[in-house]
């Protein structure tokens, strides 16, 4: 199953949601530099597709998309994989949409812009967490 | 102007309809009650008027049945021989007289030629000759007769009962002449009030009695009346009268148009007119219709007492009037006063609202713009970072401009930051933070921030000084939005007061069904021209890159949507105050205890 057998030393598996192109372009950059694989999905459409192919030890999630809204997405991929971890990255100002995803099983929330550091911190959080229950 | 032009008319046009409204029934009531009570008393005043003058005609002829019978008694109880024995005269008339008083003036005995042949009086009246008197020629037509009163020889008023008999062919009359005193003071007992009186006329005009008061008609004035009203009753009824020629069977002599008034109970009572002068009659036949009785009053000594109640309902009336217009005056003036504040209020509230509408529109577009330049500040700030992940890398390590670079990057990041900030306060001046309202300690509350603040201050050179009210009772508000508030006044302090060193003063204290927090500095003040505009959006005195100019107008937000007020009190050079009102739970008449507005 997807995310379920990994080992801490492997790099952690992203798929990072968001119709922002710039944005997802800059963070895959970054990120493949601290040892996270990014796969990108520039809607929720191709996230729920990329989903189906791949599996992933995380998920970060952009809740304002032009085609689908952030919360659909994260329902069907909590129908799809229960115990995948979602990140969600919000606009200031939409805890209540925030709050809403982690009722519907998100990990977390961060608020956008935000910082990277912070960012890789709770997506190897989220990673950690999955291996806690393992363990 | 205008609307005082509206406020006046308003008042004029209810007092109008108060008037208006009041005044009709009153009036309707009044003149129906009035009518039907001036009327009914008119009618029980002639009622009873013409029961007063009934029974005086009863009176009036009951007396003259009475002497004619006397004196028809003596002429069919005694001979010609007897009666004409003025011994036997004078000792009847002296039994009348005794019996009677003074009313039988003297008795004689005349012959058919009109010679008195027996006298018994005072007066030296043997022998006299009634041939040519009026009175003698009507007697001998009749069986008896009742002369008018007239002044004959012996030049006093009175007049004659005569009563004819048939003695052996010769025919003679015994006539008695009656006091004219004694007669009078019959009618003139009729007195009441001030110019009731009563007189008696006979068919031709004349004053049978002395009329008391002066008649307000002439004479034919009544008798015409008389005349008119006695024809039309007599078409219907026909009464004997024992005066009449009906009642006693001997008589022949009486005309046809004397017998067609002998009838009683005929009594006419009206109203009149005459020269400008109103009066009310009451008249009724005497003696079979040859005299009329004739009762005249003043009408306003008549209806005296209507009138006086008519003048006084009048008075009561005017009074009310006055009294209704007075306080419709008031009512008017005091509603429209009501309504004058309550337009003014509205047009307030008005504006206000409109004030709010704007903050909301400025708010929504801030949001908008926020939202979308979000996403190029976080890709731009995230640019940069890749560029510093890139200079990590040993190729760079070595290039002179090194250090630059990573100047230059650290600016872009810092800068992507104050986007950030902004953008972030504009979405908090347009979002719904958590809008529970829960009980708040406001002192917990205010400790909490003011260590928040300490670290800042301390940096600052600031002193924050608290003097928290221990009896502060509990609100009911937001605690998120509460901390929002005073941490915006308690940073803009001391921004206000720089790095030169103050003091910050938090004071609560409770007045009129408010909790007030003062956040008063030592700062620099703010100009007076500014202080109107303090909590406008984006209003800022604060250098460029400092402050977004959102905080007050958040605050300001925030403490209006909760029903308080947010004041400020500033002079430069000296400092400034904020104070926050805040209304305590329970309190609905907040009307009454409406803080001071936004200086």
């Amino acid at each position: 199953m997807p995310g379920s057998k990994r080992d801490s030393k492997d790099p952690i598996r992203l798929l990072l949601v968001d119709d922002e192109k710039g944005y997802v372009d800059v963070l895959t950059k970054r990120m493949s530099k601290r040892n996270i694989i990014v796969t990108s999905a520039l809607s929720g459409s191709e996230a729920v597709q990329t989903l189906r192919r791949e599996s992933f030890d995380v998920v970060v999630l952009d809740l304002k998309m032009e085609d689908m809204d952030g919360i659909e997405v994260l329902k069907i991929f909590k129908i799809m994989d229960p115990e995948l971890p979602v990140i969600m990255l919000t606009g200031h100002g939409s805890e209540t949409a925030a709050r809403e995803g982690i009722q519907h099983g998100a990990f977390d929330y961060l608020t956008k812009p935000c910082d990277l550091t912070e960012l890789i911190a709770k997506i190897n959080e989220a990673c950690h967490r999955g291996e806690e229950v393992l363990e | 102007m205008e609307s005082s032009h509206y406020y006046r008319s308003l008042t004029r046009n209810m007092v109008l309809i108060m008037m208006l409204v009041s005044f009709t029934p009153l009036l309707l009531i009044s003149g129906i009650i009035g009518y039907q009570f001036e009327t009914s008393y008119r009618q029980k005043s002639l009622a009873h008027l013409s029961e007063l003058v009934r029974k005086h005609q009863q009176n009036i002829d009951s007396f003259l049945i009475e002497k004619l019978s006397y004196i028809q008694v003596l002429v069919h109880s005694y001979s010609p021989d007897q009666l004409s024995d003025e011994a036997f005269l004078n000792h009847k008339l002296s039994v009348l007289q005794q019996a009677y008083g003074g009313v039988f003036v003297d008795l004689g005995l005349v012959n058919d030629e009109g010679m008195q042949v027996a006298y018994a009086g005072k007066l030296k009246l043997e022998k006299a000759n009634y041939a040519q008197a009026e009175w003698f020629k009507r007697a001998m037509k009749r069986h008896y007769f009742i002369s008018d009163v007239f002044l004959g020889l012996r030049r006093q008023p009175h007049f004659i009962v005569a009563v004819k008999q048939e003695w052996g062919g010769h025919q003679s009359i015994l006539r008695a002449t009656i006091d004219f005193e004694a007669f009078n003071s019959l009618v003139e007992n009729i007195k009441i009030g001030e110019t009731g009186s009563a007189f008696i006329l006979n068919t031709a005009g004349e004053f049978q009695t002395m009329p008391r008061v002066e008649p307000f008609a002439t004479k034919e004035f009544f008798l015409e009346i008389f005349e008119r009203e006695n024809r039309k009753t007599t078409e219907v009824e026909t009464v004997d009268h024992p005066l009449g020629a009906d009642v006693l069977p001997m008589v022949e002599s009486y005309s046809p148009k004397e017998a067609g008034k002998m009838k009683d109970k005929t009594v006419i009572e009206g109203e009149g007119e005459f020269q400008g002068k109103s009066f009310i009659y009451v008249m009724t036949p005497l003696k079979g219709g040859e005299w009329v009785l004739v009762y005249q009053q003043d009408a306003s000594d008549a209806f005296s007492h209507l009138y006086a109640a008519r003048k006084l309902s009048i008075v009561i009336l005017m009074l009310a009037g006055v009294t209704i217009g007075i306080i419709s005056f008031f009512v008017a003036q005091k509603m429209v006063h009501y309504i004058e504040s309550a337009d003014k209020e509205k047009e307030m509230m008005n504006e206000q609202v409109i004030e709010a509408g704007k903050l909301a529109s400025v708010g929504e577009l801030a949001a908008g713009i926020a939202h979308e330049i979000n996403n190029p500040v976080a890709v731009m700030v995230e640019e940069a970072g890749w560029m510093e992940d890139l200079l990590q890398e040993d190729e760079f390590k070595s290039g002179e401009n090194l250090a630059e670079f990573e100047r230059a990057l650290k600016q872009i990041k810092t800068q992507g930051a104050r986007c950030k900030e902004i953008t972030h306060k504009l979405l908090s001046f347009a979002r719904k933070t958590d809008p529970k309202i829960r009980s708040v300690e406001l002192n917990e509350l205010l400790e909490d921030i003011i260590s928040i603040s300490e670290q800042r201050a301390r940096y600052s050179n600031v002193k924050i000084e608290k003097q928290l009210a221990e009896d502060l009772p509990f609100v009911n508000a937001s605690p998120s939005e509460m901390q929002q508030v005073f941490l915006n006044l308690i940073n803009n302090a001391i921004d206000a007061i720089g790095t030169n060193g103050g003091t910050i003063t938090v004071t609560t204290r409770v007045d009129g069904g408010f909790a007030i927090v003062d956040v008063a500095d030592t700062g620099s003040g703010i100009p007076k021209a500014m202080l109107a505009r303090i909590f406008d959006p984006f209003f800022t005195t604060k250098p460029v890159g400092k402050g977004t100019g959102l905080g007050l107008s958040i605050c300001y937000g925030i403490v209006k949507k909760m029903g308080g007020q947010i004041s400020v009190n500033s002079a430069v050079g000296v400092g400034t105050t904020f104070h926050v009102y805040v209304p305590l739970p329970g309190d609905t008449g907040a009307n009454e205890n409406t803080p001071p507005s936004v200086a």
